[in-house]
C-alpha cells in the first residue's frame, strides 16, 4: 500500500508571500525520506502541500503538481479531505484530542469513515497501538484520557492515530523535537519498523537523526530572508552526508551555517 | 493488514459525509442570515417610521400643552434629560470604576479585599437594570425622601456602568507593559505619579472606548429611569429637582398612546436614540481602531 | 462578557518590587482603595435597602408570597404572590434561550470558521450591533410590528400543532408569551454569539489540524476539535444570556399580556414577568404596592444571581480544562 510521490514545479504561497518555489522531487515508496534545512526555508510548508494541509491556513495557496502514483492530488475533482485520509500526518507537538480517551483517539479517524463493529474497532485499535509500540504501556488504561500520557507516549499515540486509518504515506514534521532522548529513540525505532509498509517523509533539524533513520535526504535552503525556499539537492542519505554535490549542503551539514 | 479498509488510490469520501458537511454549512450560513433579519428590520423601520417626525420641531420642542391626540410636539426635553443623566452617571461611575481598577491592578496583591471586589464586580455585571432602579427608589426616594429627579436616574445608571468601566480599565491597565512602569520607577518617579503620568495615559484610549460603550448601553436603559426619574412633558433642565424626561421614557410613554401621531413621535424618538447610541459605538470603535497595534504594525 | 473569559490572573502588582513609598503615594493608594470599598458598599446597600423596603410590604401581605397567584398589593387587604411572575420570567427566558442558543452557535461558527476571513470581523461587528440597539427600541418594534406579524403563524401553529400542549388553547393572540420570548431571544442572541465566537476562535489550532489530517470534513473537524473545547464556554454564555433575558424589562413589558395565571399555552394570552410587572405596576402603586414590587425585584435579583453564578462556575471550570489541554 505504500506509494511513490512525484512533485513537479511546486510553489506555495501564504497570501502573496511565496514561501517555496519550483520544487521538483520524487519520494520513493517503502522508504524514509528526510527533509533538512535551516529554519524558515519551507520544509513544513512543503510537507503540508503533500497532503493538502497547506490550504487549511486561510489565504494559503499552491501551484504545481503533486502525484501519488498516477493520481494528481490537486486535480479538479479531487477532494482534499480524501487526500488527507490517504496521506497521514504527525505534527511537531503531540496533539491528542484532550476530551477523548486513548481508545477514542486511535479510533477517531476510523469512526469518520463509516461504521465499524465493536470487535473490528477493538482489533484496529490494538493493531495500531502495537504498530506504534505503545500497546504494552496503555493496554490497561485504554479508556483514560490521552492527555494523561507522557509527551513521548502522546506522540506515539498520535502516530497510532495516524496509522489506524491505513494511510499510504505518513508525513512527520519534526516528530521528536518536543521529546526527550529516550522517547526520541522509541520513535526512531518505530519509524524504521513502519517503513516496511509505509512511505515516510520526515522533517528534522537533527542531522544524526536524519542519518540514522532516512534512506534519502533532501536539503532545502533559501537565498535570503524573505526569499522563497528551494530544494538544493536530494540524494541517498549516505551521499548527502559524505559527499554532497552542492557547497551549500556541505556547509550546512558540517555546521558551517544554519 | 487484514482489515477491510485496505484499498488503493485516493478513495472519495462517502456521499453521506459530504452531504452532512454541506447541510451544516448551509445551516450555519442560514443562522447568520436569521440573526441579521431582525437587525435589518428594526433599523429599516426605525429609519422609515422615524423620519416622518424627525424634524426641527421634534428636536426643539417639548410635549408641553400637547394633548395625546395632537400632532406636533417634540422630544427636546427628553434629549436634554438623556444627555444630562448620562453625563451625571458617567461623572459618578467613571471615577469610582477607574480608581477601583487602579486598586485592583496596581495596589492590591490578590488579597482578600481585592478578591471580594472582583467577585462583586462580577455580581454587579449581572444586576438586572430594573433592580438598580428599585434600589435607588428604595434608598434615595423612599428612605431618604428625595423627589424623583434626573440625578436619581443618573445614580441608577451609574450602578449599571460601574462594572463595565472597572473591567474595561482593568483589562487596559494589565496590557501596559511592566517595563514602562519599571522604567518610570527607575527614574525615581513615585508610584502614584507613574500611574497617573505613565500608566493611565498609555491605557487611555482603551479606557475611553470602554466608557463610551458603557455610556451607549445605559443611554438606552428605560426601566431604571422609569422608577427614579418619572415622567414629564415639560422641559426641566435641572437634573437635581423634579421629574425629568429622557429618550427611552419618551419612546415608552408615546408608544402606549393609542393614536398614530404619538406612535410617530415614538419612532422619531427611537431614531434619535439609535443615532446617539450608534454614534457613541462608532466613536468607540474608531478610537480603538485608531489605537490598535494592527494598524500601527 | 467576552473579556471576562480571558481575564489575566495576578497583574503587575504581583511582580511589583518594593519601592520606597513617596509622599503623594499614600493618599492615592488610599483613594483608589476607597473607590473599591465604595463599590462594595453599594452592593451591600442594594441588598440592605431592597430588603428593608420589602419586609414591611411582605408583613402586610395577607397571602402567601410564594404561592399566591394574584397581585393586588394596593387593595385595602393587600394580597400578592410571586408565583405567576416568577413562572413567566423563567419560562419566557427559557424559551428565548432555546430559540437563541442554536442560532447563536451557528452565528459564532459562521464568524469563527465559515465566513471568508476578510469579512469575518466586519460581520462579527454587525452581530454586535444587534446588542447596541436599546431594548426600548426592540419593545417599540415588537409592539407595533412583531405582535401583529405573529398572529398568522401563531394561528397556524395552534390549528395544526394544537395537540402539543405548548401550542394549545382556544384564543390565539399576538401579545403572547411566544412573542415576548422571541423578542428576548433577539436581545440575548448577540451576547451568546459573541462569547461563543471567542471560545471557538480559541480552540487550539493544533487540534483542528489533527482532525483535518485524519481526513475530517470541516464539520467533522468542528465536532472533534472545536465543539468539545468550546462547550463549557457556550454553556456559560447561554447562562449569561438567560440572566439577561430574565432581567429584561421594557421590551417585554408591552408585549406580555399581563394576566395572572400559570399556563404553558404560549400562544394564548397568558403570562407576565417580574420585570414587566414592575414597569407596568409602578405608576399606580401605593406604599405597600411599591414594597411589593421591591420584594419581587429582590426575587428577580436572586434568580439572576443564581443563574450568573452558575455561568461563572462553568467558566472557571473551563479555565482549568484549558490549562490541562495546553
Ligand atoms: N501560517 C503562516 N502564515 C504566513 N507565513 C507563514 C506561515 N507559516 C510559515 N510561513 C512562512 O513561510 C516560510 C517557511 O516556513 P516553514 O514553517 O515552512 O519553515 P520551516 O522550514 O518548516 O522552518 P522550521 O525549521 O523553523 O520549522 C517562512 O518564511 C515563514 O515565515
Ligand atoms: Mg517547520
Amino acid at each position: 500500500m505504500a506509494k511513490q510521490i512525484e512533485v513537479a514545479e511546486l510553489d506555495a504561497y501564504y497570501g502573496s508571500h511565496k514561501a517555496i518555489e519550483g520544487i521538483t522531487m520524487t519520494v520513493e515508496p517503502r522508504s524514509v525520506t528526510a527533509f533538512i534545512g535551516p529554519s524558515g526555508c519551507g520544509k513544513s510548508t512543503f510537507l503540508r502541500t503533500l497532503n493538502r494541509m497547506h490550504e487549511v491556513i486561510p489565504g494559503a495557496t499552491v501551484q504545481g503538481k503533486v502525484r501519488l502514483e498516477d493520481q494528481d492530488l490537486y486535480g479538479p475533482d479531487v477532494d482534499p479531505v480524501s487526500v488527507r485520509r490517504t496521506i497521514g500526518m504527525v505534527f511537531q507537538r503531540p496533539n491528542p484530542f484532550p476530551t477523548m480517551s486513548i481508545f477514542d483517539n486511535v479510533a477517531a479517524g476510523l469512526r469518520l469513515n463509516g461504521r465499524f463493529s465493536k470487535s473490528e474497532l477493538n482489533g484496529v485499535v490494538e493493531e495500531s497501538l502495537k504498530g506504534a509500540n505503545l500497546w504494552n504501556e496503555v493496554k490497561d488504561r485504554l479508556h483514560k484520557p490521552g492527555s494523561g500520557l507522557s509527551g513521548g507516549q502522546q506522540q506515539r499515540l498520535c502516530i497510532a492515530r495516524a496509522i489506524a486509518v491505513r494511510p499510504q504515506v505518513l508525513l512527520m514534521d519534526e516528530p521528536c523535537s518536543a521529546l526527550d532522548p529516550i522517547s526520541t529513540l522509541a520513535i526512531e525505532d518505530l519509524i524504521s519498523k513502519l517503513k516496511t509498509e509505509y512511505t515516510i517523509v520526515i522533517v528534522t533539524h537533527n542531522m544524526q537523526q536524519a542519518a540514522r533513520v532516512s534512506d534519502r535526504t533532501a536539503f532545502f535552503n533559501l537565498a535570503a530572508q524573505g526569499q522563497p525556499g528551494k530544494l538544493i539537492e536530494m540524494a541517498e542519505t549516505s551521499k548527502i552526508f559524505t559527499n554532497p554535490t552542492e557547497k551549500a549542503t556541505e556547509d550546512y551539514i558540517t555546521g558551517r551555517f544554519g | 493488514m487484514t482489515t477491510a479498509t485496505l484499498k488503493t488510490g485516493i478513495q472519495p469520501i462517502s456521499t453521506g459525509r459530504r452531504v452532512k458537511d454541506r447541510v451544516v454549512q448551509v445551516l450555519v450560513y442560514l443562522a447568520f442570515l436569521v440573526a441579521v433579519v431582525p437587525l435589518v428590520s428594526v433599523l429599516y423601520l426605525v429609519i422609515k417610521n422615524g423620519l416622518a417626525r424627525f424634524d426641527m420641531e421634534f428636536l426643539t420642542h417639548s410635549m408641553r400643552n400637547i394633548g395625546p391626540n395632537d400632532a406636533g410636539g417634540g422630544a427636546y426635553h427628553a434629549i436634554v434629560g438623556t444627555l444630562e443623566q448620562v453625563l451625571l452617571a458617567s461623572l459618578i461611575a467613571v471615577p469610582i470604576g477607574l480608581l477601583t481598577a487602579v486598586y485592583l491592578v496596581e495596589y492590591s496583591r490578590g488579597g482578600r479585599l481585592a478578591r471580594a471586589i472582583s467577585f462583586f464586580v462580577d455580581v454587579m455585571t449581572g444586576i438586572p437594570s430594573v433592580v438598580a432602579g428599585l434600589f435607588i427608589l428604595a434608598f434615595w426616594i423612599l428612605v431618604l425622601g428625595f423627589e424623583f429627579s434626573g440625578f436619581a436616574g443618573a445614580m441608577a445608571l451609574s450602578i449599571l456602568m460601574m462594572p463595565t468601566v472597572v473591567r474595561a480599565t482593568e483589562e487596559m491597565l494589565r496590557l501596559v507593559p511592566m517595563d514602562l512602569r519599571e522604567a518610570a520607577f527607575a527614574l525615581g518617579v513615585p508610584k502614584w505619579r507613574t500611574i497617573v503620568k505613565v500608566v493611565l495615559p498609555t491605557a487611555l484610549t482603551g479606557i475611553v472606548t470602554g466608557v463610551m460603550l458603557a455610556v451607549a448601553r445605559v443611554a438606552g436603559e428605560t426601566a431604571p429611569v422609569l422608577l427614579t426619574v418619572f415622567f414629564t412633558d415639560s422641559i426641566n433642565t435641572d437634573p437635581f429637582h423634579g421629574p425629568q424626561m429622557d429618550l427611552p421614557l419618551f419612546i415608552f410613554s408615546q408608544m402606549q398612546l393609542p393614536n398614530q401621531t404619538a406612535i410617530d413621535r415614538a419612532w422619531a424618538g427611537a431614531l434619535t436614540l439609535i443615532l446617539i447610541v450608534m454614534l457613541l459605538n462608532l466613536l468607540a470603535r474608531l478610537i480603538s481602531w485608531w489605537r490598535s497595534p494592527v494598524r500601527k504594525g | 462578557m467576552a473579556q471576562d473569559l480571558k481575564k489575566p490572573e495576578g497583574g503587575p502588582a504581583m511582580r511589583r518590587s518594593a519601592f520606597r513609598r513617596s509622599r503623594g503615594d499614600t493618599p492615592f493608594r488610599f483613594v483608589s482603595t476607597g473607590a473599591g470599598i465604595v463599590l462594595l458598599a453599594i452592593m451591600a446597600a442594594i441588598a440592605v435597602f431592597l430588603i428593608a423596603k420589602a419586609v414591611p410590604a411582605l408583613q402586610a401581605n395577607k397571602a402567601n408570597f410564594l404561592t399566591y397567584f394574584d397581585w393586588t398589593p394596593n387593595a385595602t387587604v393587600p394580597m400578592f404572590g410571586i408565583a405567576v411572575l416568577a413562572f413567566g420570567t423563567v419560562v419566557s427566558s427559557f424559551i428565548a434561550l432555546v430559540i437563541a442558543t442554536p442560532i447563536a452557535i451557528g452565528v459564532a461558527l459562521f464568524i469563527s470558521h465559515y465566513a471568508p476571513r476578510r469579512l469575518a470581523s466586519t460581520l462579527g461587528y454587525v452581530v454586535d450591533l444587534l446588542a447596541a440597539v436599546p431594548s426600548v427600541v426592540y419593545g417599540l418594534w415588537g409592539f407595533t410590528f412583531l405582535v401583529p406579524l405573529m398572529v398568522p403563524p401563531s394561528k397556524f401553529l395552534n390549528t395544526y400543532f394544537g395537540w402539543i400542549p405548548l401550542f394549545g388553547g382556544d384564543s390565539v393572540v399576538g401579545r403572547s408569551m411566544l412573542t415576548a420570548s422571541l423578542v428576548l431571544a433577539i436581545m440575548i442572541l448577540p451576547i451568546i454569539a459573541a462569547i461563543s465566537r471567542e471560545v471557538f476562535l480559541q480552540a487550539p489550532k493544533t487540534l483542528e489540524e489533527a482532525a483535518y489530517a485524519l481526513g475530517a470534513t470541516r464539520w467533522e473537524m468542528i465536532r472533534m476539535a472545536v465543539l468539545p473545547f468550546g462547550r463549557p464556554g457556550v454553556i456559560s454564555a447561554a447562562m449569561l444570556g438567560l440572566g439577561r433575558a430574565m432581567g429584561e424589562t421594557i421590551a417585554v413589558a408591552l408585549i406580555f399580556p399581563i394576566t395572572f395565571n400559570i399556563s404553558f399555552q404560549i400562544l394564548s394570552p397568558n403570562g407576565n414577568s417580574i420585570a414587566a410587572n414592575i414597569a407596568n405596576g409602578f405608576g399606580e402603586a401605593n406604599a405597600i404596592g411599591r414594597g411589593a414590587l421591591i420584594a419581587s425585584g429582590l426575587v428577580l435579583f436572586l434568580i439572576t444571581l443564581l443563574v450568573n453564578s452558575m455561568a461563572r462556575l462553568i467558566i472557571a471550570r473551563r479555565k482549568e480544562y484549558a490549562r490541562a489541554a495546553a
